[in-house]
């Protein structure tokens, strides 16, 4: 058996295979499949500030191997969160991690501010990059010098490593990565949603409520893919991956285009146990490719 | 209520119409299925990219615990149910099950109405098995476009009571068969049930609320239950997709549902 454990930014991992924001709950919902502590860890759905009751019905369409989701953040907001959510949490021997939203810089500051306090939280993911919120979300991670100030301005609220996620709706994925290593950032993931749209010809109507919506699974891992190697070739800090993981053998994929960890998002609906199988597959790889370390094969993308 | 990840063989896959089948299913390892709840349901994996990503969500029909089968009563509407349509015995299938929360039980001497329209039929009949099995006394009320699409009445007939409509006006012989819609039947006018429990086409469901609401409120069944089948993706409760928009806010279908009561819902 391999040395699955992996590190971000300070924070260890007993393997780099996380779960996607927004495709996990808070954990417990998938405890009836799989061992929740054989996680590298997950993270917890997207958080604001705020409450939010998300956009109308209906909020998915199925697409050629894959999906578009419209729900817009829907959440019960940071102090539930703290109260209600954390306490159950707390004793988990694996990472949780919270993914912070947010409609202005003030609210992410809060946020954060309010999160620096819960001791077993060991970094939080800041999402400048959700598509499907009127205010805020994408908007501040598709400029360089948004992404920049409201990371910067989280930087001097929140004590611990901060993983920026990142939307690859943008013309130049590299530079929004610069910008937020450049502001304080320890860590990017990336990619979020493919910015997308579903038509039904018969009603010639959108599918989805708010017309457009985020791309999500299988359909999407060639871009995700070039987006890792792109931000790889760009910064220092190391990146998580994810877009349309499915098995073992696309998260090796990402960690050849130097992912240090991973995210399993949309696969958890098609397979709530499928985490544990990437977990196993990736440490076939390693022993079949003659590797001891899990950090062998990160950036091992052979180019020439 | 433990959910599971299986396997399921496929025992038999019986065509009932040119739109309607009958899966039977077993766990393919033999060992026992884990407990289900009349209205809950399971998610199946069809695989079939790139058409087909996503599992389908379809109602629990029977639970036959003597033989350790679950039936899915199918009614093919795209890609995903056309695969399925295709399975043989032999085949597999993997299911997560048993999921959302099912209808609310009575209690012994009660009389219960369960009316269901189209392939909605299809959770009625392990729930009037159960409700039959706790001592109370079943009414179905079943609803078609024609007498043909009325599958398996025989099943139904043997639990209860089995009322029927068709939309074109076809007879089951041996049965009071009305014309019209569910709601134009004139037993379901008078409304004399402790309960009811409805499964079936939005319009039809909220005919029925309509038709509950209209009657004085000494006459009102205590409960009348509705379950929705809004689009979802995981079945669980974490992606978010399948709300619906109650009086308490956005509600999972999938893990809070799909049985609602009609209180609950903004109809």
């Amino acid at each position: 058996m391999a040395n699955l454990e992996t590190n971000i930014a300070g924070v260890s991992f007993k393997n780099p295979v996380l779960t996607a924001s927004g495709t996990f709950g808070y954990g417990v919902e998938f405890a009836d499949f799989i061992d929740l502590n054989r996680l590298g860890g997950f993270i917890v759905k997207g958080t604001t500030l705020h409450p939010r009751q998300g956009n109308a019905y209906p909020r998915l369409a199925e697409t050629p191997s894959g999906m578009i989701n419209a729900v817009g953040l829907q959440n019960k907001g940071v102090q539930y969160f703290i109260d209600h959510i954390y306490p159950n949490l707390k004793d988990f021997d694996t990472n949780v991690i919270v993914n912070l939203s947010g409609s202005c810089v003030e609210d992410y500051v809060t946020g954060a501010e309010m999160l620096n306090e819960l001791d077993k939280i060991p970094c939080i993911e800041l999402n400048i990059s959700c598509p499907n919120v009127k205010a805020g979300g994408m908007g501040f991670g598709t400029q360089p010098a948004m992404a920049a100030e409201v990371v910067s301005k989280v930087r001097e609220a929140y004590r611990k490593p901060i993983i920026v996620k990142l939307t690859p709706n943008v013309t130049s994925i590299a530079e929004i990565a610069k910008a937020v290593e450049g502001a304080g950032a320890d860590s990017v993931s990336l990619i979020n949603t493919v910015l997308a749209m579903a038509v039904d010809a018969e009603r010639q109507r959108p599918v989805v409520s708010t017309i457009t919506g985020g791309l999500s699974g299988a359909a999407v891992k060639p871009i995700a893919l070039r987006c890792v190697w792109q931000v790889y070739n760009a910064v220092k800090i190391p990146i998580v991956g994810l877009g349309g993981i499915m098995n073992a053998t696309d998260a090796i994929e990402f960690m050849l285009c130097g992912a240090r960890a991973i995210e399993v998002g949309t696969a958890n609906f098609i397979d709530p146990s499928v985490t544990m199988q990437i977990i196993d597959g990736i440490d076939d790889y390693l022993e079949r490719h003659g590797c001891k370390n899990v950090s062998e094969i990160v950036g091992a993308l052979k180019i020439s | 209520m433990k959910k599971s990840i299986k396997d399921f063989s496929v025992v038999d896959n019986v065509r009932l119409t040119d739109r309607l089948f009958l899966l039977k299913l077993t766990p393919a390892d033999k060992t026992p299925m884990v407990e289900c709840r009349p209205g809950q349901f399971v998610e199946v994996r069809i695989d079939d990219e790139p058409k087909v990503f996503l599992r389908r969500p379809i109602s629990i029909h029977r639970i036959l615990k003597e033989r350790n089968e679950m039936w899915l009563l199918v009614q093919k509407a795209g890609n995903g149910t056309e695969k399925l349509s295709l399975l043989r015995a032999g085949n597999r299938l993997n299911i997560v099950y048993p999921l959302g929360n099912g209808y609310t039980l009575g209690a012994p001497q009660q009389h219960y109405l369960l009316i269901g329209g189209g392939v909605g039929i299809a959770p009625l009949l392990e729930t009037g098995a159960v409700l039959k099995e706790m001592g109370v006394r079943v009414t179905f009320l079943l609803g078609g476009r024609s007498a043909k699409d009325l599958v398996e009445i025989d099943a139904y007939k043997a639990i209860g009571e089995a009322l029927v409509t068709t939309e074109d006006g076809s007879v089951l012989e041996g049965l009071d068969c009305q014309k019209g819609f569910v709601t134009n039947h004139t037993r379901l006018q008078e409304g004399v049930f402790d309960a009811i429990r409805v499964c079936g086409p939005g319009p039809m469901m909220k005919a029925v609320a309509r038709t509950v609401a209209g009657w004085k409120q000494n006459e009102q069944p205590r409960f009348c239950e509705v379950s929705l089948e809004n689009r979802m993706a995981c079945g669980l409760g974490v992606c978010l997709c399948c709300v619906e928009d109650t009086k308490d806010g956005h509600k999972c279908v999938c893990s809070e549902g799909p049985v609602f009561d009609i209180k609950e819902l903004k109809w």
